[in-house]
């Protein structure tokens, strides 16, 4: 099951990573080398099985519909690489 | 030439009337300041963690039981993970493949003015994403964005229609009933152009007759309905332009530009929409019982078509003053209370849909801003029935109250505009004109009826117009035998 | 006795009996930190001033009879992924080498309200991803009993902190193994409660569905006294648990006799070193001793549980990593637009082995791909988990295990093969996939290195590990001298 130039690099797009040429034969090694390995699952039969995705058998875990108080702005804003008049910054989007 | 039939689904964002968020306790109040209603939760902050909203769960399933909708027993929530400067945690958080509500309906005129059922596919809960403000004229001229967070993790419910509507004016008609829907129920403010309700349109052209559909466009950016409506009939006219031409209409996401009145393309923003679904691990399931959906349907007040019906049976009202009252969810409260107080229905209907509305108008006011009470409506709508004071009279009060805000008591009583009902003070002013007009006695006497006209209008001369007719009617009867 | 060998019980003592008080003791640690720990690397940011200050208001208390809990003035010591409110929290990774929070950590919370003393934050492999403390953005920490070998991971700074004497106790977190290995590999003990047990609120995640927060102390009645401190409901966690918490330090007192202990097989197959085997099979014959009843059972699924939890904990880790933007907190680097600023701070920002995890999660959740890995692995999940409802229902109460193949691996030894370094979680991931409760003890050595062993508890049965850790824990075992250690391998400050 081996993972393409072209996998690696959607899933970097996708994820927002940037592969550098250099890089992509150590990732398409070492990712393929993991994904052999997880191979293994497709042996088990799951016909039927429910999927798990709470260990907790938990449901209908609420909050009152309450308003306590915000951050104050100055906090919210103290760990922004940029911001103006109140708003966090970015330059142009694409 | 082929005829198209032309295919439309929609889409819509209603705002869920919470004062929190759908998972932090932060107000969702409309705040001028950016980013002020915000906390490390809806921020994205590392480490922290949602905490579901009982009140934005009930006002979904409100929504899913007054649009006909199946309660899910087991929903659920999920992560669509896409990168954008609104999305703080860079996934948005909803339900997939378990929503709150499935398979609802409502019904719509169509052209032929039958009913036809437009399929719900499905309600589903999600967080609304932060605004972004733009340096430029718009997005693509822009040289930086300002992320504001305050509308973001904002409950939302997304309804899903079928694409069973046939026309701009079925899309029309649909969206409208879904808007009185929601008001009614109480779900959602459903100011559009707030923007705490929008609308997203599918829509596809297949030849008359045929069952497969064509290719499909969306279209955002749709903020009314008349814009949803015009948009759509551009489609209709470009697609089929396109298909005659022979040309391959591509899937894609296109918006609506209100200046032009056109649609344009619009860039995609994520590679595929490859959103890579999955269950949210923060998050626990939510059980819905039947006793539970039972306390929520108590809550639902009566909705549109049952009011209309009501209305028609139990008020003999016609069809035209029905369909007014109920349009404006409002107007249709403030008439419940009144009937709750006076009797005559009809009598109510009149004076809301005729003065009240008049006066509502030149103020430029919405009905939920009526400013006088129903208890005050109704005692100045018992004075004019009674005959304490007469129809034009009632008209100045009303008018009055609603400027000064004073208690139509008050209002008669200053004006002076009380007819004069007590027989003993009347009787001397019937006597006067008698004696001063016995030439039109005498006629009364030997049955000419003109006379009785002459001498009741000069009664009422003599008491400013504030005697009581009927009364006068009576004693000059008695006095004249 | 040496101070920093003292347990949390015996520092109380010496409080009450005015030998030290909270300030020396502090003083005390921070200058074995001062001392040691430009060695050991346990440590990413001392917070020498505030620990001060924390021990002189505890003084106050004590000598006003006020005191907040049994906790009250001991130092201890936090992963650095526990967000501390105004103190640096980086989770080891460059993209947060300046994020300084606006909140606490739940658990840290609790124990910030019962008088501890917190005197830093520690070392972890990026976003508790990996089993050395080797993919640290920032250094490697060294393993105390050689300080050429890993302490483990991902909380290999919290293992390494306890076991050479840099705090009393410290937190750390277990995704698949995070707490029980490197409490393993260093001699100390290490508990990874039942999931739901500890708040995650304020805790960077990995894989939300599988994290959980551990102890690690110097003995199990010390791990018992904080667990109970940290533990129970919390409102800001839809996942924590609406139990009360047990009465953990009494279960520390009982007896093991009549317990039924079960070892199953599938944990001694190949690839576990048989000098391991040996040693958890002395500590068998030691709970036979004491009474318990030792029965040989069967995890059938065992050996998917490595895969799956690759699966289940990239895919999670691929969206909760995607919030480092570059666009609210966290270093940025700059460009002229926003999409090149993500995908810039992105890769400049992350390790190595957080990108490969993160484009591992992100193809097994890509379109096309959902249902063959992610959607089966979470019907995996199940069958593992029904493995071991099936041992407990059938009257078993707690399995012995061993921690991982071996004993601690050199640094650098497995760096360029992530598979092998995956391997050494073998034993200790299935307990997450299948939400139970685990605690490792040291028991023995392998060269005068630590071998523990793990015990695994339903859910919720954190009282009866106490108790049968309490049968088998041995006196606690010091590491060698570090300085003559570095002197003699040539390791520099
Ligand atoms: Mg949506
Ligand atoms: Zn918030």
């Amino acid at each position: 099951m081996g993972i393409t130039v072209n996998d690696v690099e959607y899933v970097a797009k996708l994820a927002k990573l940037t592969i550098s040429e250099e890089e992509m034969d150590g990732y398409i090694k070492k990712l393929s080398s993991i994904l052999d390995y997880m191979q293994q699952l497709q042996e088990i039969d799951t016909t039927g099985v429910q999927p798990t995705t709470h260990v907790l058998p938990l449901e209908n875990v609420f909050r009152a519909d309450e308003v306590r108080p915000c951050l104050p702005r100055e906090k919210v804003l103290t760990n922004a690489p940029d911001t103006e008049d109140g708003y966090f910054k970015v330059p142009k989007i694409l | 030439m082929t005829e198209f039939q032309t295919v439309v689904g929609l889409e819509f964002h209603a705002e869920l009337k919470t004062n929190t968020k759908i998972f932090c306790s932060c107000p969702t109040t409309f705040a001028g300041e950016p980013n002020t209603h915000v906390c490390p939760v809806c921020l994205g902050l590392p480490g922290v963690l949602p905490v579901l909203n009982k009140r934005a769960v009930e006002l979904a399933m409100k929504a899913g039981l007054a649009l006909n909708c199946q309660i899910s027993p087991f929903s659920k929530f999920d992560r669509k993970n896409y990168f954008y400067p609104d999305l703080p945690k860079a996934y948005q958080v909803t339900q997939y493949p378990l929503p709150i509500c499935k398979s609802g309906y409502i019904t719509v005129p169509d052209a032929d003015g039958n009913e036809k059922k437009i399929r719900i596919n499905r309600i589903h809960l999600e967080e609304d994403a932060g605004k972004l403000v733009h340096s430029g004229e718009s997005i693509s001229t822009s040289n930086y964005s300002l992320p504001d967070y305050n509308r973001a993790a904002v409950p939302l419910i997304e309804i899903v229609s079928e694409p069973d509507m046939a026309s701009a004016d079925e899309a029309k008609a649909f969206g409208d009933k879904l808007k009185l829907i929601l008001e009614y129920a109480g779900v959602s403010d459903v100011k559009m152009e707030q923007g705490s309700l929008r609308c997203d349109v599918n829509i596809s052209l297949m030849p008359k007759g045929s069952d497969k559909l064509g290719t499909k466009v969306e279209i955002k950016n749709l903020n009314s309905f008349r814009a949803m409506y015009r948009a759509i009939q551009f489609e209709e006219d470009r697609q089929r332009r396109m298909i005659e031409k022979g040309e391959k209409l591509i899937q894609e996401t296109r918006t609506w530009d209100e200046g032009s009145g056109r649609t344009l393309s619009m860039r995609s923003k994520e590679n595929d929409h490859d959103y890579r679904y999955f269950p949210e691990p923060d998050l626990v399931p939510t059980v819905i019982t039947p006793e539970w959906i039972e306390a929520v349907r108590s809550e639902l007040p009566e909705l549109p078509d049952t009011r209309e019906q009501r209305l028609k049976e139990e008020c003999g009202l016609s069809d035209y003053d029905c369909a007014q009252i109920v349009d404006t969810p409002a107007l249709a409260f403030f008439f419940d209370e009144v009937a709750k107080l006076f009797p005559d229905t009809k009598i109510i209907a009149n004076w809301l849909l005729g003065d009240v509305s008049r006066l509502m108008n030149s103020a430029e006011k919405e009905y939920e801003q009526v400013p006088i009470v129903a208890e005050d409506l109704v005692y100045l709508l018992d004075q004019a029935k009674s005959g304490a004071i007469n129809n034009n009279s009632a008209k100045t009060v009303l008018e009055e109250m609603f400027t000064s805000g004073k208690m139509p008591a008050e209002i008669i009583s200053e004006r002076g505009f009380a007819q004069i009902s007590d027989s003993a003070m009347l009787e001397d002013a019937v006597k006067a004109v008698i004696e001063a007009n016995e030439k039109a006695a005498e006629d009364f006497r030997t049955g000419k009826q003109q006379a009785m006209g002459f001498l009741m209008g000069q009664i009422m001369k003599a008491t400013k117009g504030q005697a009581n007719p009927n009364l006068v009617k009576e004693l000059l009867a008695k006095m004249l035998k | 006795m040496s101070i920093y060998d003292m347990t949390i019980n015996e520092l109380q003592q010496a409080l009450t009996n005015k030998t030290f008080t909270s300030y020396e003791l502090t003083k005390k640690y921070l200058e074995r930190i001062a001392e040691i720990d430009p060695i050991i690397h346990a440590y990413i940011t001392i917070t020498a001033d505030a620990a001060l200050a924390a021990a002189k208001a505890s003084d106050e208390r004590r000598a006003n009879g006020q005191l907040l809990s049994d906790l009250d003035g001991i130092p201890m010591a936090l992963k650095d992924i526990f967000c501390t409110d105004g103190i640096l929290t980086t989770c080891a990774s460059k993209i947060l080498a300046n994020f300084v929070p606006p909140y606490n950590a739940t658990c840290w919370q609790r124990l910030a309200d019962a008088g501890a003393v917190l005197l830093g934050k520690c070392n972890l492999d990026e976003f508790a991803m990996g089993s050395s403390t080797e993919n640290s953005a920032f250094f490697a920490t060294r393993n105390p009993f050689d300080i050429e070998r890993t302490p483990g991971g991902s909380s290999g700074g919290s293992a390494a902190a306890v076991s050479a004497d840099l705090a009393a106790y410290t937190l750390g977190t277990d995704t698949g193994g995070s707490v029980r290995q490197p409490a393993h590999y260093c001699g100390v003990v290490g508990i990874k409660p039942t999931y739901g047990l500890i708040s995650r609120f304020g805790i960077i995640p990995y894989a939300s569905s599988l994290d959980q927060a551990g102890v690690f102390a110097k003995s199990v009645y010390d791990c018992a006294t904080v667990l109970e401190v940290v533990s129970g409901h919390d409102e800001r966690d839809s996942t924590s648990t609406p139990y009360p918490i047990g009465d953990y330090r009494g279960a520390c007192r009982r007896d093991v006799k009549g317990m039924k202990i079960g070892m199953p097989n599938e944990f001694f197959e190949e690839g576990i070193d048989p000098r391991t085997i040996e040693i958890v099979n002395k500590a068998a014959e030691k709970f036979a001793a004491a009474g318990a009843e030792i029965i040989e059972v069967s995890l059938p699924h065992t050996k998917y549980a490595l895969p799956a939890y690759y699966i289940l904990a990239c895919a999670e880790a691929s969206s909760n990593l995607a919030r480092y933007d570059g666009v609210r907190y966290g270093v940025r680097v700059d460009k002229p637009s926003l999409e090149e600023i993500f995908c810039a701070t992105r890769s400049a920002g992350f390790g190595d082995e957080v990108k490969r995890r993160i484009l591992l999660g992100t193809y097994a959740l890509s379109s096309g791909y959902y249902d063959a890995y992610y959607n089966k692995t979470l019907q995996v999940r199940t069958l593992i988990k029904e493995d071991y409802d099936r041992v407990f229902a059938s009257g078993i109460d707690c399995l012995l295990t061993p921690v991982t193949p071996g004993p601690a691996f050199k640094l650098g030894e497995m760096l360029d093969d992530p598979l092998t370094m995956y391997m050494t979680d073998i034993c200790t991931v299935p307990i997450n996939i299948a939400g139970l409760a685990s605690l490792v003890v040291p028991f023995a050595d392998i060269e005068g290195l630590p071998v523990g062993v793990q015990l695994i508890g339903a859910p919720f049965s954190e009282e009866k590990l106490f108790t049968a850790a309490s049968a088998v824990e041995v006196p606690r075992r010091l590491p060698p001298d570090i300085l003559e250690q570095a002197a003699e391998k040539g390791v520099e400050r």
